[in-house]
């Protein structure tokens, strides 16, 4: 009997040191009302937490579209968790503004990540991502060969010549209400996201990014004008609609309105089902290269955490190819490695989205990596939208050129 | 002679009708068009949002979009937080802000014309000039609960309901309808030695019934449509309300369909509320010109 007792206590005093040895982390996601989402970030915590005794990983989810300011009042009241996630343009801001430190986490173990899931800052890795997100040009073959059309590869992609010529040629059949659904009714991010790119291979930028310390020239300058004049005249020359109800974004391409669509691999599914002859097609060259936008949402950890290594443990542990082909098959996005992709349904060889692994590997261009970033994406979608609505090209560019420079000036040039 | 009269009266009244008839579909059509979208699949929701279909229960009718909005949020534990934190609000701020009117208007004491400039001045500030300041002050506050004290308010429900108690317009409301209340009845009742509170509970309440009502529909609104505050202050899913809510549902593709079950489930509250308080609101309307 007493040796029962002394063993049962003894089990109960282990038991009870194991549990308090467990240090409790707090992780904010931005994944709240996506079910999906919220089921695999579940299954890593969980995963995470049964694999080691030191760590236990406690999740608090909150809506995309409120989770950003959510972290920013969280900074402000001091009460930001151990691991949080953060949009990859965003994060330079965290990291400047002191919500964010280094990772810890051993840098040959995402070698072989795309670059876009890599965030790094002022030279040091402060976000990793398990994904890459990228934008295509959508059509169907039956529309290439119906508008007697060369199909682009990353290899040879359009030039502008091409891609306008194909933009008359969809205008000219008729067939459609426009040629062209560059997105108008997704503001917000996918302004500098998905537009930014254009005025990249026309040779611009938002900012100059050989200083960071003006868009003087790049977003001004003789490229960024040629840009400009071409932005507008897709909606003056009737190719494009700017101002555009969200319906039809969401399912104006699937309707027959358009025959091209500028869209993310999160919407090509829906397209694939729509219409199985779907192609994604890279992105036109405008005189400086093709290009599309990189970098989603990444991990990081929180400045105020005072367990960093217990945040960059998980933080590895998510990195795992597995994760990487669960968020991918649950939610549609590009893995972040080549072997991951390979462990995935759409993404594999063959795979009906196989193709954006390519654009995104070949064409993607991450937004300017600074700070000023917040600001500046502001004012690009502004002078974009402007633009698009008929406002003079040069004075619009050069009055976001001045916006952008005042706030550079106004943040002590953001550290750079 | 009278058979013009009573043509031109009949007139009158259709137009009258006519004209009444339109504001009402006005106002009611958004809510029927909200009510029907919520029983549409999202394809023909869409299809049907440039006609006159969209307000009619009409194709592919079901409560499906009522479930998935249920499994994509905890929409009761919102619509409660929702409840609870508007309904203890309303009453602590009825009972504190008449109190102050009454003190305003019915007691003498120094400083009162003063103090009640300076509240009435907090009018013209809006809350998003205070509210980092406020989130700062509230994150190192201290609370004395079941466990002892604990230090900061962030996720909890009294960091959602103390800082709304008190407000100027409140206060402002109950001044102005005191104002006309008649002062030889509050006179006699201090003749007849009457305290201030028995004045307050048995002769100002009850005549106050207007006031009240409009105040509390008022702050209802306010408070059940808060969204930057809460934002703020809960990282908790436990103690966010419906507005915070809401955003759950705009995903990269809206559901616009769960968006529309959402909204008919959070108006619900609101429009009971609405619906309880009526008659006294118009009553407050009528005798003090008093606007929502």
């Amino acid at each position: 009997m007493k040796m029962f007792t002394f063993a049962a206590s003894a089990a109960i005093l282990a038991w009870g040191s194991a549990a308090q040895a467990q240090q409790t982390l707090s992780m904010w996601y931005h994944g709240a009302g996506n079910e999906v989402e919220s089921k695999i970030i579940n299954q890593i915590i969980a995963d995470f937490n049964a694999s080691q005794a030191d760590w236990k990983v406690e999740l608090q989810s909150f809506p995309q579209a409120a989770y950003n300011d959510s972290v920013v009042a969280g900074a402000l009241a001091g009460n930001l968790p151990d691991i949080l996630d953060v949009d990859g343009p965003v994060m330079p801001n965290w990291a400047w503004a002191g919500y964010m430190q280094p990772l810890q986490i051993d840098e040959a173990k995402i070698e072989a990540f795309l670059p876009g899931p890599k965030g790094y800052w002022d030279g040091k890795l402060y976000s990793i991502g398990l994904w890459d997100a990228a934008v295509a040009l959508v059509t169907r073959q039956a529309y290439l060969d119906e508008l007697g059309l060369r199909t682009p590869t990353l290899e040879q992609p359009w030039t502008k010549d091409e891609f306008m010529a194909a933009l008359d040629a969809a205008k000219a059949s008729g067939k459609f209400e426009y040629a062209f659904d560059p997105g108008m009714a997704w503001t917000g991010e996918w302004y500098p996201y998905a537009f930014s790119p254009f005025l990249q291979s026309f040779g611009g930028d938002i900012v100059d990014r050989t200083t960071y310390k003006t868009a003087e020239g790049a977003l001004n300058g003789e490229a960024a004008m040629a840009f400009g004049e071409w932005w507008q005249g897709l909606f003056k020359n009737g190719y494009a609609a700017a101002t555009q109800d969200p319906a039809d974004r969401d399912g104006g391409f699937a309707a027959g309105k358009y025959a091209f669509s500028w869209n993310g691999n999160w919407a090509a599914l829906n397209t694939l089902k729509a219409f199985p002859d779907t192609v994604f097609l890279p992105a036109p060259d405008f005189g400086n290269g093709p290009k599309i936008g990189a970098a989603s949402w990444q991990f990081g950890i929180s400045a105020s955490s005072k367990h960093p290594e217990g945040a960059s443990a998980f933080i590895e542990f998510a990195l795992q190819d597995k994760y990487l082909a669960d968020f991918s098959n649950g939610i549609g996005l590009i893995p972040a490695t080549k072997t991951a992709a390979a462990m995935t349904e759409n993404y594999k060889d063959g795979g009906p989205m196989a193709v954006f692994f390519g654009l995104t590997e070949g064409q993607a261009l991450v937004r300017p990596v600074t700070p000023g970033y917040v600001v500046q994406a502001k004012v690009f979608e502004k002078a974009l939208a402007d633009i698009a609505n008929g406002a003079d090209v040069a004075a619009t560019l050069d009055a976001a050129v001045d916006e952008i420079n005042a706030d550079i000036e106004k943040n002590g040039g953001y550290g750079h | 002679m009278s058979m013009i009269a009573a043509d031109n009266r009949g007139l009158r009244l259709v137009t009258r009708y006519a004209v009444l008839i339109l504001i009402a579909i006005i106002f009611i059509f958004p809510l029927v068009f909200m009510l029907m979208s919520s029983l549409k699949p999202d394809q023909q929701l869409l299809q049907d949002s440039g006609n006159l279909r969209a307000f009619l229960p009409v194709g592919d009718i079901s409560l499906q979009n009522y479930t998935d909005a249920f499994q994509r949020a905890p929409v009761a534990t919102f619509v409660f937080n929702s409840v609870l934190v508007t309904g203890v609000t309303v009453a602590l701020s009825l009972l504190l802000c008449s109190a102050a009117g009454f003190a305003f208007v019915f007691v003498r004491w120094k400083g009162r014309d003063t103090l009640l400039a300076l509240l009435l001045a907090t009018l013209i500030l809006p809350f998003e000039t205070i509210a980092i300041p406020l989130l700062m002050m509230v994150a190192h506050l201290p609370w004395v609960g079941f466990d002892g004290v604990s230090w900061g308010w962030l996720n909890s429900y009294r960091v959602q309901i103390i800082p709304f108690i008190a407000d100027g317009l409140t206060v402002f409301l109950f001044v102005q309808y005191f104002k006309d209340l008649p002062g030889e009845l509050i006179e006699a009742a201090r003749v007849e030695g009457a305290s201030w509170w028995q004045i307050y509970r048995k002769i100002v309440m009850p005549l106050s019934g207007p006031i009240f009502a409009t105040a509390a529909i008022l702050k209802f609104l306010v408070m059940y449509n808060q969204y930057l505050w809460p934002l703020m202050v809960t990282q908790e899913e436990g103690y966010r309300p419906v507005m915070v809510g809401l955003q759950y549902f705009f995903q990269l593709n809206v559901a616009w369909g769960e968006v529309m079950a959402y909204l008919s489930m959070i108006t619900v509250p609101v429009l009971a509320f609405y619906l309880y308080l009526q008659k006294a609101f118009i009553a407050s309307i009528a005798s003090t010109g008093v606007k929502g």
